[in-house]
């Protein structure tokens, strides 16, 4: 495929995930923003929210705003609270805000800007693991998911 | 005798490290590395030390990699070697066609030990405008006279430090940090080591740290304390050996390692094993729990460390308060900003030195101590001078606490200094009560500067009231596009530039609205998202037995010699 032709074919994707993330799938998918992950917040970690874990394996959305990506190679992006370029830790993948989430998208979605506010609508996953070709940590993931732009 | 010493018969001479001109302790612990310019055969290098084969001079034989990984040319590795005789060592090695030779000074400590503890102050990124401002608000003046000093000014022993590195006229954290914790110079991003040029951050050749020698050579206790993470490159620099300073997992080990007794500051993360929420390490390794066991009392807030302190039982203690850098004075103290509301309890850079030297003193031998006010570096990156000047004025009363402490001793020598420079002056007033349209025109230069309005400091000697009608006009000389508001940001610390869409960095809208802002356009490259250090001298003051040595212009590996030689470290 020439990359002219790969280009189309992902911008058409790219379209198809933002029709598929209207309203209808978000209201399917229960909300949940970054101020309720946590029951508590502690300098010996965090205990994850009753929230959270009742929505362990099922559709959530979430709002945020997406992180620069980590390496070309990754197939995930961080989400953060706030723009990444609005936190000064956030320099070096050592200085990462405790409250991330992790977001695996649905094949053939690009990334662009970093800017924006987005929704992601996927699966909730919770617990430790570590991206096979990144070696980076997560906790909490969304996959499979679709994203919009607000 | 230094300039003609290199000596390159034909293309190019392999690289030794350590480097030319290196001034190495006598009996400290560094590794010897030869590295050629291109594949060599064994057999054919040469590598001597004052004319005599190396391995007989430093008694080991050294490993000879044929391509190193990710060079593809050869190299000699010999790991913890010294020296023990003072003088002047010329070291050449050869691969048969091209010779490089360089030279070495290994000194001594002849005298007898003088000091039985030694504290060093580091405040990071502390420029002559932040110690001038924090005089300023912290003591008043008035017709051109202080109504007070300084505790770090009223000490008899002062002189200027040289803080560029092997690699750079500007330097880091890491290494100015480095130049003062082994006597050798580095590299920016790198900790006790020379910077090779394999891609691996933990193969570089080490030097020796003041925390592994004084508990190698003369079993003394060592602390470290601070206000940001502990992984952080000053902190770090007092045990860490690798070539990227942000290699924070491998630092939390090498601080478990170095059996440092006190250790003091924030960066919890680090220490969770990855399967706890909030961790940010990359094993399971559960640095909190081996700590531990190894018989640390753990303190997470204030009030567990004067505990944790006052008990007569404690030798060893680690103090974690808060995951990432504490907050600045300004925020804990006064405006309640930052992440203050979320972590309530974290301690004062003066309670944690009274903390670690209660501990500290327990060890009969003595100790070591560096204290950093490690966030007069961030907030002077973020252009926010206030907070920046009200984390100099704790600095302040940090020393203040360890000169009362060691008054009636006289046996500990204090130092305190910087570690690099930010571009900051003080250029006058602004009056708000000044005629004129905008705030520039408020600006009060020379004469009609006078005296800035702000209130009498407090018991601990901070002003209450920094948005006063004439405060201090404070400018950067270097800056990324931002948003001058010619106030205090008291709604939380500065954040001049953000980045655009295109991965350039732009002002940050949110201060637009301000009243009164106004844009600079930047004069850093574009990616530059904060302003930058720079390259002039710091300033060291120092007292107590030992501090003589401190005069006229110094590099900052000679802030090493002073320390070592008070401690006849060399002996």
């Amino acid at each position: 495929m020439s990359p002219a032709a790969r280009r189309a074919l992902r911008t058409a994707c790219l379209a198809a995930a933002l029709v598929a993330t209207g309203q209808a799938v978000a209201l399917e998918a229960a909300r949940i923003s970054f101020a309720e992950l946590y029951a508590s917040v502690g300098i010996l970690g965090l205990t994850f929210s009753n929230k959270v874990q009742g929505l362990a394996g099922k559709p959530v959305a979430m709002r945020g705003y997406m992180a620069p990506p980590l390496k070309p190679e990754a197939d995930f992006f961080v989400m953060t609270k706030e723009p990444v370029s609005l936190c000064p830790f956030c320099q070096s993948d050592a200085d990462w805000p405790a409250d991330i989430v992790v977001v695996y998208l649905q094949k053939g979605t690009t990334l662009t800007s970093n800017l924006d506010p987005i929704e992601v609508v996927g699966t909730l996953e919770v617990g430790s693991r570590t991206d096979a070709r990144t070696g980076f940590v997560s906790l909490l993931r969304i996959v499979e998911a679709q994203l919009r732009r607000l | 005798m230094c300039c003609a010493l290199s000596l390159v018969t034909a293309g190019e001479a392999a690289t030794i490290y350590p480097i030319h001109r290196a001034t190495i302790l006598a009996g400290s612990l560094f590794d010897l590395k030869v590295e050629f310019d291109g594949v060599v055969q064994p057999e054919k290098v040469r590598v001597t030390i004052n004319g005599a084969e190396y391995s007989q001079a430093l008694g080991k034989t050294a490993t000879f990699v044929e391509k190193e990984k990710g060079v593809d040319k050869s190299a000699l590795i010999l790991r913890d070697v010294s020296i023990s005789t003072p003088g002047v060592y010329i070291v050449t090695a050869s691969d048969g066609v091209t010779t490089n030779t360089i030279s070495w000074e290994v000194y001594g400590t002849p005298g007898p030990r003088q000091a039985r503890n030694v504290i060093l102050f580091v405040g990071d990124g502390f420029s002559v405008a932040h110690r001038t401002a924090a005089r300023i608000l912290s003591k008043g003046i008035s017709e051109g006279k202080y109504n007070g000093m300084l505790a770090m000014d009223e000490m008899p022993h002062m002189a200027l430090v040289g803080t560029s590195g092997v690699d750079s006229v500007i330097t880091d954290s890491a290494n100015s940090m480095s130049a003062y914790t082994t006597g050798h110079k580095s590299s920016v991003n790198a900790l006790g080591v020379y910077a090779d040029r394999t891609p691996d951050t933990l193969d570089d050749p080490k030097v020796e740290t003041i925390t592994s020698l004084v508990k190698r050579k003369l079993r003394m206790a060592v602390g470290v304390v601070t206000n940001t993470e502990v992984e952080d490159a000053t902190p770090a620099g007092m045990v860490a050996h690798t070539r990227r300073r942000s290699d924070y997992d491998v630092i939390v080990e090498q601080f478990y390692q170095s059996g440092v007794d006190v250790l003091m500051g924030g960066g919890s993360a680090s220490f969770l094993p990855k399967s706890v929420p909030g961790s940010r390490r990359k094993d399971d390794q559960d640095f909190i729990a081996k700590f531990r066991q190894a018989g640390y009392s753990l303190a997470t807030t204030d009030k567990e460390m004067r505990e944790a302190a006052a008990d007569p039982a404690t030798q060893k203690l680690l103090g974690l308060f808060h995951p990432g850098n504490l907050d600045t004075v300004l925020d804990r103290k006064f405006l309640k900003k930052g992440t203050v509301e979320q972590f309530p309890n974290q301690p004062d850079l003066v309670d944690e030195v009274k903390a670690a030297l209660s501990v500290l003193s327990r060890n009969p031998n003595g100790f070591v101590l560096m204290v950093e006010s490690g966030l007069i570096d961030k907030q002077a990156h973020n252009l926010d001078w206030e907070r920046a000047v009200m984390d100099t004025i704790m600095l302040d009363n940090a020393v203040a606490a360890a000169k009362a402490w060691a008054a009636p001793r006289n046996d500990t020598l204090i130092l305190v200094t910087a570690d690099h420079s930010h571009g900051l002056a003080i250029v006058g007033t602004v009056d708000d009560a000044a005629k004129g349209e905008l705030m520039r025109d408020k600006i009060g230069v020379y004469a009609d500067a006078g005296y800035p309005n702000y209130p009498q400091a407090n018991a601990e000697g901070y002003p209450e009231n920094l948005e006063v009608s004439r405060r201090l006009a404070v400018f950067f000389n270097n800056f990324p596009d931002y948003y001058e508001t010619f106030r205090p940001k008291l709604d939380g610390p500065f954040v001049p530039a953000v980045q655009s869409p295109e991965k350039v960095y732009v002002a940050n809208e949110k201060y637009k609205s301000a009243p009164g802002a106004m844009l600079r356009t930047g004069i850093l490259p574009r990616d530059a998202s904060q302003g930058v250090h720079t390259g002039e001298d710091v300033i060291l003051t120092a007292t107590g037995p030992g501090s003589e040595r401190v005069m006229g212009f110094m590099n900052n590996t000679d802030v090493f010699r002073v320390m070592v030689e008070a401690l006849a470290a060399g002996n």
